[in-house]
């Protein structure tokens, strides 16, 4: 395996962990997929049954691991596969965004998103959108820790 | 360490167009755990899917990762054959790196590496994948149909047909719902009794068929294969096995109240069917109006009932039953218009709905058949309809467009030329819509040879003046001010969703959009399927729509409903959460996350010291879960945890991508 340590963070290009629902916003990937609509190569999709999977700490590991953003995808509210998932997931999420800012953390490097599965160009758009942002607020050096990648 | 073996696809040029396959594969070899990798032009061909089975086997793999298109298209597949090579399927992780990474990506740059990350990310999460096992479950063959319209019998009938016992469920005392009301049908003027109540008789008398009329749906557990179903069968106050129908109870009964059946136009006894040609031909008491219920003293229908039928001391009493497919066909209500106070609806008896007019053309309606002024008695000389009162209003209204009234309006104006022939219609729209088989011909046919006047624009006021409604209203086409001495006015009135309906899907399991309207699965593919397995959607309860529709879409969940009955056995989900019980605490959030009722609490026994100590934990009914993890996000102690999906796997994917190269 390689040794390299993540260069995001050490100036190049950024990390974006995104982490979707299996239902509406993976799916509107693979429509933006199938409609070759393009976005950049810097966003890495995990794919998750429901976003009221998401438990905050897959997040805080992402950003400890040095990924410089970390975008949740999930069904329109009402929507959900699950009928009620992303409404635990909204709920959580946004206090996890309010908890972050609260930590010192820039609370933008964190996004959640409604995505549909015939939003194939909303998808490209939020992904193009979040790696815009991240680049412009640089790497993430807060949360990132320098030990992990020592070990790695 | 497992033994990983990595395949790529190169999906002709659509992957190895953007992605290096000779770096990728190189990159892969190196991953934690990967004994083996390949490549091949298309791994979803037999050849691809033969190369993957042959190297499980040379190298005794027992991990799989395949990098190709999205597992939402192919991971069925490559599953399958890894369990063809004696590998359980869910040892195999699809990396997406068609849909994901090759198809969006510009170049080899862009794409090599992320291809790289997310097979990283794959084979870190295949490492810590464990055999699964399907839960298998059992098909109740039996159906529930919600709803005895014309939707629901005709899906009844469908089912029934097809060998499967089904039940009725309906609210009112008779099956036949709004097409009952209906006097014509258009396009063809057929009777709308004398084409709907042979199919009422039939679903009535066939053997498969169970009505369970003057019930409701109280509670509904379980999942598909197996729905455990409350029904409240409200009392009668007859006894259905005795009553012959013979109608003396409610030629006698002396108390009145106002008949649903009519839209409010007429009475109906208080003992009752609500239709001449009522299926089944039993009558309820209504409580609120009866004399004996409400003061003690009557009992006229006890005493002249020939059969002794009369029973008043009938509870409501709740059928339990279980089924294997449910169909929701509620059909659809009228909006009232009185919020639109320019048109004086409710305030002058001569300004109706469409409904309530099409009542006046019914012999058994309640003018008996003759269009007439219910205000004199005197047949009318100038009626205006008055389209989308309702629909299509952003502002007060609904959104859409109620599909139906442009049709029943140009029928109405023929059916009241043909028995007034000095009558006059006007119809002021906003657009005449008849997308239909024949509705665009006989709309032209209500204005050509019918006489009826077709005014584009809207109205600002009604009121009475003397004798008359005036209508006052633009014809936007000519620009000018209209002002119409009517005699009666009728009202398109929006089709809307039961109001009941958000609770009825809140009961079944299904949502509703946002004019509460039930959601299908997908708005093209999936037209009569809900989110939740098993549960069907037929006719208005989905959107307005005219009866063709409505039978066809019937017929279309009838079918779906067949397909599931017919199956011995269905495979349930396999990513399920389960509970480790050590570490479970017992505080129970996530019995108030879990949508389905899945996790349930559970008394276990532990030896404490040298005794035994009783806790609580959670316990996950495997059958029930459908794995959508919102437990073990919230569960505290990471107690909880969801097989396919674990906590752990989906770390070490974010580990492996943040590695990024």
């Amino acid at each position: 395996m390689s040794t390299a340590v993540n260069e995001t963070s050490a100036g190049k290009e950024p990390l974006i962990v995104s982490f979707c629902c299996n239902w509406c916003s993976y799916a509107g990937g693979d429509l933006a997929g199938t409609s070759r609509m393009s976005y950049p190569a810097n966003v890495k999709v995990i794919r998750v049954p429901c976003s009221g999977r998401i438990n905050p700490m897959f997040i805080l590991r992402a950003f400890q691991r040095g990924a410089d953003g970390v975008l949740v995808a999930g069904c329109h509210p009402g929507d959900c596969h699950y009928s009620t998932g992303n409404y635990h997931g909204r709920r959580r999420l946004s206090a996890f965004k309010r908890l972050v800012e609260f930590a010192g953390f820039e609370p933008e490097r964190f996004e959640v998103r409604w995505i549909s599965s015939s939003e194939g160009d909303k998808f490209a758009e939020e992904m193009t959108a979040m790696t815009n942002k991240i680049k412009a607020l640089g790497p993430n050096r807060k949360m990132r820790d320098a030990r992990w990648q020592k070990i790695t | 360490m497992p033994r990983t073996g990595v395949f790529l696809c190169h999906c002709g040029s659509n992957i190895a167009g953007t992605v290096n396959i000779d770096q990728t594969i190189e990159a892969s070899r190196n991953f934690p755990g990967v004994v083996h990798v390949d490549e091949y032009r298309y791994l979803c061909s037999e050849m691809g899917q033969d190369i993957i089975k042959k190297a499980i086997e040379d190298n005794n793999l027992d991990r799989v990762v395949v990098g190709t298109c999205s597992p939402r298209m192919h991971e069925n597949t490559f599953r399958k054959a890894a369990a063809e090579a004696g590998l359980n399927p869910y040892l195999l992780e699809v990396a997406n790196i068609r849909e994901h990474c090759s198809w969006v990506h510009k170049d080899m740059e862009e794409g090599t590496p992320k291809a790289i990350a997310l097979l990283r990310a794959a084979a870190a999460k295949v490492a810590l994948n464990e055999a699964l096992e399907a839960p298998k479950l059992e098909v109740e063959k039996r159906a529930l149909v919600i709803g005895g319209g014309i939707a629901g019998i005709q899906a009844a009938l469908d089912i029934a047909e097809a060998g499967y016992p089904v039940d009725i469920v309906e609210r009112e005392p008779s099956i036949g719902g709004r097409m009952a009301q209906l006097e014509k049908t258009f396009p063809t003027l057929d009777c709308s009794a004398c084409i709907l109540t042979p199919k009422m008789v039939e679903a009535a008398q066939h053997p498969n068929i169970n009505l369970i009329t003057y019930a409701e749906v109280e509670e509904v557990n379980g999942f598909v294969g197996q729905f455990d179903v409350k029904i409240k069968q409200k009392a009668r106050y007859v006894d259905p096995v005795k009553c012959t129908g013979c109608g003396i109870c409610w030629e006698k009964c002396p108390a009145k109240a106002p008949s649903e059946f009519e839209m409010g136009l007429a009475k109906r006894k208080s003992i009752y069917v609500p239709f001449a040609q009522a299926v089944p031909m039993v009558p309820v008491i209504d409580k609120e109006t009866c004399l004996y219920f409400r003061k003690g003293r009557c009992q006229i229908c006890e005493k002249e009932c020939p059969p002794q039928a009369i029973d008043y001391e009938q509870q409501d009493e709740i059928i339990e039953r279980r089924y294997g497919a449910i169909v929701v066909a509620t059909g659809f209500d009228q909006m009232d218009p009185s919020i639109y106070g320019e048109y004086g609806y409710g305030q002058h008896p001569d300004i109706l709905t469409g409904l309530e007019f099409e009542r006046l053309f019914n012999a058994s309606g309640p003018t008996g058949g003759k269009v007439v002024r219910l205000s004199d008695g005197k047949p009318p000389k100038k009626v205006v309809f008055i389209q989308c009162v309702g629909s299509r209003d952003k502002a007060r209204g609904m959104n859409y467009c109620s599909k139906i009234c442009c049709m029943f309006t140009a029928k109405q104006a023929i059916l009241l030329k043909e028995k007034l022939p000095d009558a006059k219609s006007y119809v002021f729209y906003i657009d005449v819509r008849t997308a239909g088989k024949g509705y665009e011909e006989f709309q032209r046919r209500a204005a050509e040879e019918y006489d009826v006047a077709y005014l584009r624009g809207q109205v600002g006021k009604i009121f009475p003046e003397g004798d008359h409604l005036v209508v006052h209203g633009v014809d936007s086409l000519s620009g000018k001010v209209v002002d119409i001495k009517a005699d009666m006015v009728v009202l398109s009135a929006a089709s809307i969703a039961r109001a009941d309906a958000p609770e009825l899907g809140r009961k079944i399991g299904i949502n509703t959009d946002s004019y509460n309207f039930f959601n299908e699965a997908h708005p093209k593919l999936k037209p009569v399927e809900t989110h939740t397995a098993g549960i069907f959607i037929a006719g208005a309860c989905q959107t307005p729509k005219d009866i063709p529709d409505t039978v066809a879409q019937a017929s279309a969940a009838a079918v779906k409903a067949v397909g599931l009955l017919s199956k011995e056995m269905l495979q349930g989900e396999a990513c399920t959460a389960e509970v480790d019980e050590a570490e479970c605490s017992g505080c129970l959030h996530c019995v108030a996350v879990c949508p389905y009722t899945a996790i349930d609490a559970k008394e276990i026994e532990e030896r404490y010291g040298d005794g035994t100590l009783k806790r609580t934990v959670a316990e996950v009914n495997p059958a029930l879960c459908q794995g959508c993890g919102s437990c073990s996000a919230i569960c505290r102690s990471g107690s909880i945890n969801q097989k396919g999906f674990s906590n752990e796997q989906i770390l070490a994917e974010v580990d492996a991508i943040c590695l990024q190269r």
